[in-house]
């Protein structure tokens, strides 16, 4: 752990365009990182078990992969991957971390982005499909790729799934950690612990191998890989739930800041800010955020566009190698 | 679809996680409707989902379908079909769940069992318009091998047969007959339409409608859920720890895995089978807290030992008085999923917890039609997709198991076939070892030459040389040997090559001179590299004083392709020579041993050994540990493009 994470501090991004909508900056001079402070409530008895089962998963993962690596979105799934791994490797996260840039990253994330790689001591990748952002090689027909072009769905894809691919080719990973949950997304329900993706990505829904008694797919061909998805049990709840009761340092950014009409706003799930958009809420602790899940009826990634383009997009997306 | 509830739920008392109750059942009779009108009935949809079902269904010119909460792939909503499980959160007033949804088709009976094998307890459907059908009964015989035993039957589509209690009473006397053959008690028959939301969580399709079932009185399928009971805890029974890996990151040397079963405390005097050495817990390690002295059933672990034996992944740790069985030779009662037939004969993957053996099955018992429960055929050669069959199956290595009665976790295991888990096994009864069978030949062949890759799929491993130097009586023959004690009886290939096999046939003909331990290094790294094309992990006992001569015998292995590691026996002159085992010291001493190493001829030291051991400061067993720890994760078949004939 080094002590230079504190070194660091959140600028002035009032003028930013991320902040130009209903959420507030962040106050200058703070702290990039959320330090809860540790409760246990009664009613989390069940972590301990998805806790275990989780670093299971991560051990069995780092043994049967020798090359495999972790995507990172810096979103509160994405630092408890963290936390679990610390805690299933002694401290240590024996392999590299991986963020994907779309460049349309809420500026403080990459402050806390920062923050993180020096308070967890982290081997961050970093990845921008630069070719699509500026619109050259393969790209030079299309133009630039970005949400002022092009509609969500094709931007997540090319500025998400290629740049995985990109990425993915140069380092040849045979394995990836994903932190994706089923009760996200009704595609991501139907997932595997350690689900196969072949040459191009692509995920084959309709005939994913059997698994059972914690015994999973472990190996595959040169050039596939395995999706290997830790948090696949968690809910919503028991993410925030594990977060308090662990103390886990997150971005600021899930809770609430009053905005210019004076109305109290939070984001629920984090993604590029053009098509992120921050609920109503009130919830500035996490306790409030707990409560606040025991009573909403909207899903958590109602706020993100790319999901609702036309039915079926996610299934579309994930069957194309999107997490 | 989020989690969503009015109320947080909290586990039971004894519960540490949420009751898993698996939906299962023939096709169409209703499963995935079921659920999502559970769904709809308690509030639990988000908002907006109803509506997008109903678009959905629009678009498919479906009247609205609550399966497509469950049914999301767009190719599932076409054919109205359910082809993979689905897990989804759900809570009552009493408790949490997890609702598991599994496909009735037939061919995807894989994905069924992916979905119940994990299950606590479950509701098999049964449409009452088409009663008691193919998979009504095998998924009922399944339920029982995977060991669930709670399990309630709802007589489904109530309403296409005029809601009559006596077809339900048909139903119900024609299954239970069935189950009573199988060993299975259901807890209750409960008669539903799903679709119009009778005795599902309500009695009547709306408040107010009459209830078209009054002769039922029995419970809702909402309230039998909550009569379920938490699996039994796990804590009492005996510990067993299956070792998942070791880990050096820092100066400690980590052994983690899950306590399946029992509890482990600082201090206990732990066995690791199958090689049944016995250490102490030093400690309960915890990154993120204080360090623990007690840890139970259920938990991932890292501990750290008092004596530092050799250990592996696939080691068991239990205690002595508890330990598990060991065999190589055992019954059990087999399904099989997997596209082409198990054959007899022929090399599998066994994994049983964290064990991975090649094995075969050596005979076929019978083949159970897990529909009619008839016995298909007596013996047979092979095992078709989708079949229930009794096994005698055969490891290559000793196997450490329970009886799947006293311990499913350590009494089931799979078989991988083309990468993938394509059948599991159940083990019961009559466990017995018999190490003395000649193998049968493997009647598997493959055209061509015979390549390293079907050695390594023969061995289990790859061929290696691992290099010991060191002075006389530094302790490399000792080591050498116990090294190959340990390999030996782990089922690997391995031999030892020292002065005593080299110098007195192949090398007959050199002496000490520096030219003739020039020739002596340079014909035992040819023969080395050789036995390693065999397929064999090589040790090498040699003094080897020389940097330029291993540095051959480096290339000389590598380029043959194969892992080469360099060991320093490293112990301090004083101490080889104090030891002076043969009395070699002292007449080199005498002057009458010409050329001794350490004396009067050079040692020169590796500068970057792969491993450097001292001998001064371990005992035996840890030499041997730390050199095994090396090498072993270096000689496993890398991927199975390594053992795929
Ligand atoms: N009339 C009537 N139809 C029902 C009832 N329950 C289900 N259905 C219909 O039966 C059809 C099949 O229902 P599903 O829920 O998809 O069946 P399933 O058991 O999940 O099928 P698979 O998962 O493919 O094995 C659908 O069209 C349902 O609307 C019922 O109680 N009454
Ligand atoms: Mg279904």
């Amino acid at each position: 752990m080094s002590t230079s994470a504190s070194d660091l501090t959140l600028p002035d991004f009032s003028s930013h365009p991320a902040h130009a909508g209903k959420y507030a900056p962040p106050t200058p001079g703070s702290c990039p990182a959320f330090f809860p402070e540790k409760v246990s409530r009664s009613d989390s008895a069940h972590l301990d078990a998805l806790e275990a089962q989780s670093i299971f998963l991560l051990r069995e993962a780092f043994h049967h992969f020798k090359n495999l690596c972790m995507p990172w979105s810096m979103g509160k799934d994405s630092n408890v991957l963290i936390w679990l791994s610390r805690k299933a490797f002694g401290g240590h996260i024996p392999y590299p971390l991986l963020h994907i840039d779309t460049t349309y990253e809420f500026p403080e994330m990459l402050v806390y982005r920062d923050w993180a790689v020096r308070y967890h001591d982290l081997n961050l990748i970093v990845k921008i499909n630069e070719d699509a952002r500026a619109g050259r090689g393969a790209y030079a027909e299309r133009g630039p790729i970005g949400y002022e072009t092009a509609d969500p769905v094709t931007v997540t894809h090319e500025l998400k799934t290629a740049a995985l691919q990109q990425v993915m080719a140069e380092h040849q990973w045979s394995a990836l950690i994903t932190g994706i949950r089923r009760d996200e997304d009704p595609t991501r329900a139907k997932e595997r612990y350690f689900s196969p993706r072949n040459k191009d990505f692509e995920w084959d829904y309709k005939d994913q191998p059997p698994e059972f008694w914690n015994q999973f797919t472990t190996s595959c061909a040169a050039g596939e890989h395995v999706r290997v998805q830790a948090l696949l049990d968690w809910s919503e709840r028991d993410i925030w739930l594990y977060i308090q009761r662990e103390g886990i340092p997150i971005p600021h950014m899930y809770f609430a800041r009053r905005g210019q009409d004076g109305k109290q706003y939070r984001f629920r799930s984090l993604g590029c800010w053009p098509i992120s958009g921050p609920v109503e809420s009130g919830a500035d602790t996490i306790d409030k955020i707990i409560d606040e899940l025991a009573v909403t009826t909207t899903s958590e990634r109602a706020g993100r566009a790319q999901d609702h383009h036309e039915r079926n997009a996610m299934q579309k997306l994930r069957a194309k190698g999107f997490m | 679809m989020s989690s969503v509830s009015s109320v947080p739920v909290s586990l039971a008392p004894g519960q540490t996680s949420r009751l898993r109750v698996v939906f299962v059942g023939h096709v169409d009779h209703g499963k995935s409707t079921l659920i999502g009108r559970i769904f709809y009935d308690t509030n639990s949809l988000p908002d907006g989902k109803v509506d997008q079902i109903r678009k959905a269904c629009a678009e498919e010119g479906m009247d609205f379908e609550y399966a497509f909460l469950l049914d999301a792939l767009l190719e599932e909503q076409e054919q109205n079909i359910t082809i993979d499980t689905t897990q989804i959160q759900f809570k009552t007033a009493k408790r949490p769940y997890v609702i598991i949804d599994a496909p009735g088709h037939k061919e995807f009976l894989k994905n069924m069992i992916t979905g119940a094998a994990s299950a606590d307890a479950a509701v098999l459907l049964i449409a009452a318009n088409e009663g008691v059908q193919e998979q009504s009964r095998r998924h009922g015989y399944l339920l029982s091998l995977l060991g669930i035993k709670q399990v309630v039957v709802a007589v489904n589509k109530m309403d296409l047969a005029g809601y009559s209690r006596e077809t339900f009473e048909a139903v119900r006397t024609e299954y239970l007959a069935f189950l009573a053959r199988i060993g299975v008690e259901a807890r209750a028959f409960v008669p539903i339409s799903a679709r119009n939301g009778v005795n599902v969580a309500g009695r009547t399709p709306e408040a107010g409608a009459p209830n078209p079932m009054p002769w039922y009185t029995g419970p809702t399928v909402l309230e039998m859920l909550d009569t379920f009971e938490p699996p039994a805890p796990l804590v009492a029974m005996p510990l067993r720890l299956p070792i998942q890996d070791v880990y050096r990151f820092d100066d400690r040397r980590l052994l983690v895995g899950r306590i399946e079963s029992g509890t482990l405390k600082v201090g206990d005097a732990l066995v690791f089978s199958p090689n049944n050495k016995t250490s102490v817990v030093a400690s309960i390690e915890n990154w993120s807290g204080p360090s623990r002295t007690e840890a139970l059933a259920g938990e991932s672990v890292a501990i750290t030992l008092k004596e530092q034996i050799f250990v592996q992944r696939g080691h068991i740790a239990s205690h002595e008085a508890t330990a598990p069985i060991e065999s190589n030779r055992f019954k059990a009662r087999l399904f099989w999923m997997g596209k082409r037939p198990l054959t007899v004969g022929q090399t599998y993957k066994l994994k049983l917890a964290t064990q991975e053996l090649d094995a075969e099955v050596v005979s076929v018992e019978r083949v159970i039609d897990a529909s009619t429960l008839e016995t298909v055929t007596g013996e047979r050669p092979f095992i078709n997709r989708n079949d229930v069959a009794e096994v005698t199956l055969q490891t290559r290595g000793a196997l450490v198991m329970d009886n799947h009665d006293r311990n499913p976790f350590m009494g089931r295991f799979v078989i991988v076939d083309e990468r993938q888990v394509a059948g599991g096994g159940i083990i019961h009864g009559g466990v017995y070892s018999d190490r003395t069978k000649v193998k049968s030949a493997n009647i598997y062949w493959s055209e061509g030459n015979v390549l390293p890759r079907n050695r390594t799929l023969r061995n289990g491993h790859r061929g290696a040389v691992v290099w010991l130097t060191g002075l006389s009586g530094s302790g490399k023959s000792t080591i050498a040997r116990q090294i190959e004690r340990e390999l030996f009886n782990g089922g690997r290939q391995v031999y030892v090559l020292d002065g005593d096999n080299i110098r007195h046939g192949l090398n007959s003909n050199l002496g000490f001179a520096p030219e003739d331990r020039v020739e002596n290094i340079r014909r035992v790294a040819e023969v080395a590299s050789l036995m390693a094309d065999a397929g064999l992990i090589v040790v090498t006992a040699f003094i080897s004083p020389y940097l330029q001569d291993r540095r051959r015998a480096r290339e000389i292995v590598l380029e043959g392709g194969h892992e080469f590691a360099e060991i320093h026996v490293d112990a301090p002159l004083e101490v080889c020579e104090s030891r002076d085992v043969k009395g070699l010291y002292k007449r080199a001493r005498a002057g009458e041993i010409e050329d001794f190493t350490g004396i009067s001829a050079p040692y020169e030291a590796p500068e970057n050994p792969e491993l450097r051991v001292q001998t001064g400061h371990l005992t035996l067993e840890e030499s041997v540990a730390a050199v095994l720890e090396y090498i072993m994760p270096r000689v496993r078949a890398v991927s199975e493009d390594d053992v795929a004939i």
